[in-house]
């Protein structure tokens, strides 16, 4: 479980994220959705440590991330994995060499129990016999399940992904979406999602914040999102013209 | 504005260099990562060092013959300036340019290349130290430096001697007594501290412009271009401060 508690971020005189109180539950994918430059990647970044907010904490179960020494930040961080939105695989490693990476950096295992771990994880994410291949040898789709794979080999007790299918087809999208549910599931992980990807939202959002110009407007489900009152959600929402097209077949049909 | 942008620089590059010498990479990690390095920097560099340094050490010989028009001096100053031009400044200083380019721009574009496509970010997420990941293991590669130069002082000689003895400008014995004449060790003491100053220039200025970087593919080729000017400026400046230093 994640908390965050009145969190603000600002960038020179830009001030980003503007009181962001919420939390994202273990065992639950949680997105944080928003329109591009509400502050979705700095929350993100927060959260990671990445940034460090000007006011307000963040909590890592009960703990403090503020508060914890450098052997805790790093136990905190072995604890994590990430999906990037490019993937982030190491392009000079084969798959197999990206997959075990964490293993190989944090633990004392012997090489052939580190190479079964990954022939299970990268079986998990369906992916056979592309171990000696290269990222720049597989499809996206691919280097997003092996991003996956490299984020969940050393069991990670949280996952956080960063639009994990940008730039993928619908069909691959969906797969992509699918598995994050899983695998949170699976490995009771608090997973958060990045994300501005409706589908994404619908598929897996099972608890979902919504941001707007740095401030959180709502907070539901992927159940509540059709029918919320919200302004801000609605404008979000049915700035598709799919999800339009949704809607007024929804009402046609009361 | 420019001074100011000039001490950021400046602090960020010694933020770095505290950086890199903190939070070591797991041992076994590490050592694989060095090896990587000298195969890439050093034993990469072999080819175009030994070509660069035998061609110049016989174009040197050629060129002292040519204006040897008094009688009176004698042919031996073809060795002497072929070995005075090699040990105190061509080998040194000039093979460290052209290794800016060449290993300085490799650098630059392969951790800008990390950066822009977040893989440094992934180190970074992993808890890993990312700079002494990225930056340690080639400033410990780059320490074997000074064998490329000597094999460059070596081989530069070596082509002078073949150009001035066979292109018929002076004879064995005059070109060894050349090389032999007013020899003094220091000179080559005098290069190989300089030529560790710049191996450690080489390895971290690149780094820090490829660390550092933002935006796209484009700022990565500008990355590389500024690496390789502010490395050569660097080299340039330091070789003079320890000219001025050791033999003045």
């Amino acid at each position: 479980m994640i908390r965050v508690e009145n969190i603000h971020k600002s960038f020179e005189e830009n001030q980003v994220l503007k009181g962001i109180s919420t939390v994202f539950e273990k065992g639950k994918t949680s997105l944080i959705i928003g329109a591009s430059g509400s502050g979705k990647t700095v929350l993100l970044k927060c959260l990671l440590g990445l940034f460090q907010p000007d006011e307000g904490t963040i909590y890592y179960e009960d703990k403090a991330i503020g508060i914890m020494d450098d052997e805790e930040h790093r136990e905190l961080r072995e604890e994590i994995g990430m999906l990037f939105q490019g993937g982030a695989l190491f392009d000079s490693m084969t798959i197999e060499e990206n997959v075990m990476f964490p293993l190989r950096m944090f633990t004392r295992q012997k090489k052939s129990e580190m190479l079964d771990r990954v022939n299970e994880v990268l079986a998990r994410v369906k992916l056979e016999n592309v171990n000696k291949r290269f990222p720049a040898e597989i499809s996206g789709g691919m280097q997003k399940r092996v991003s996956i794979a490299r984020a969940i080999v050393n069991k990670p007790k949280y996952l956080f992904c960063d639009e994990p299918n940008s730039g993928l087809d619908p069909r691959t999208a969906t797969i992509i979406d699918n598995l994050i549910q899983e695998i949170t599931h699976e490995y009771n992980m608090t997973t958060v999602v990045v994300s501005h990807d409706m589908n994404s939202v619908m598929e897996i959002g099972e608890s979902i914040v919504l941001l707007k110009d740095g401030v959180l407007v709502w907070e539901g489900t992927n159940q509540d999102i059709f029918s919320t009152d919200n302004k801000d959600v609605t404008e979000f929402v049915y700035s598709s013209e799919l999800f339009k097209k949704i809607r007024e077949v929804q009402q046609k049909e009361g | 504005m420019v001074i100011t942008n000039l001490i950021k620089d400046i602090g960020s590059y010694f933020i770095m260099l505290k950086r890199v010498f903190s939070g070591f990479t797991k041992g076994s990690v590490l050592k694989e990562l060095i090896f990587k390095e000298i195969d890439d920097l050093i034993i990469g560099s072999l080819g175009i060092v030994a070509f660069i340094s035998f061609f110049v050490g016989g174009v040197i010989a050629i060129q002292t013959a040519l204006n040897l028009e008094n009688p009176l001096i004698p042919k031996s100053l073809i060795g002497f300036a072929t070995r005075q031009s090699m040990i105190l400044e061509f080998a040194p200083t000039f093979i460290s340019i052209i290794m800016a380019g060449k290993m300085g721009s490799f650098i630059t574009s392969s951790i800008g290349s990390m950066r822009v496509t977040e893989q440094i970010d992934a180190l970074d997420v992993m808890g890993i130290n990312s700079l002494n990941y990225l930056v340690f293991p080639k400033i410990v590669a780059l320490m074997l430096f000074p064998l490329l130069i000597a094999l460059s002082m070596f081989l530069g000689i070596t082509g002078g001697y073949l150009a001035g003895v066979y292109g018929g400008f002076t004879s064995t014995g005059e070109f060894v007594a050349g090389l032999q004449d007013s020899f003094e060790p220091f000179h080559l003491t005098y290069a190989f501290i300089k030529t560790f100053v710049f191996a450690f220039i080489l390895a971290t200025v690149p780094s820090w412009q490829g660390y550092f970087m933002k935006g796209g593919a484009l700022e990565v080729g500008k990355a590389s271009t500024n690496s390789f000017v502010w490395t050569s400026v660097l080299i340039i400046l330091s070789n003079y401060i320890i000219t001025q230093l050791l033999l003045s």
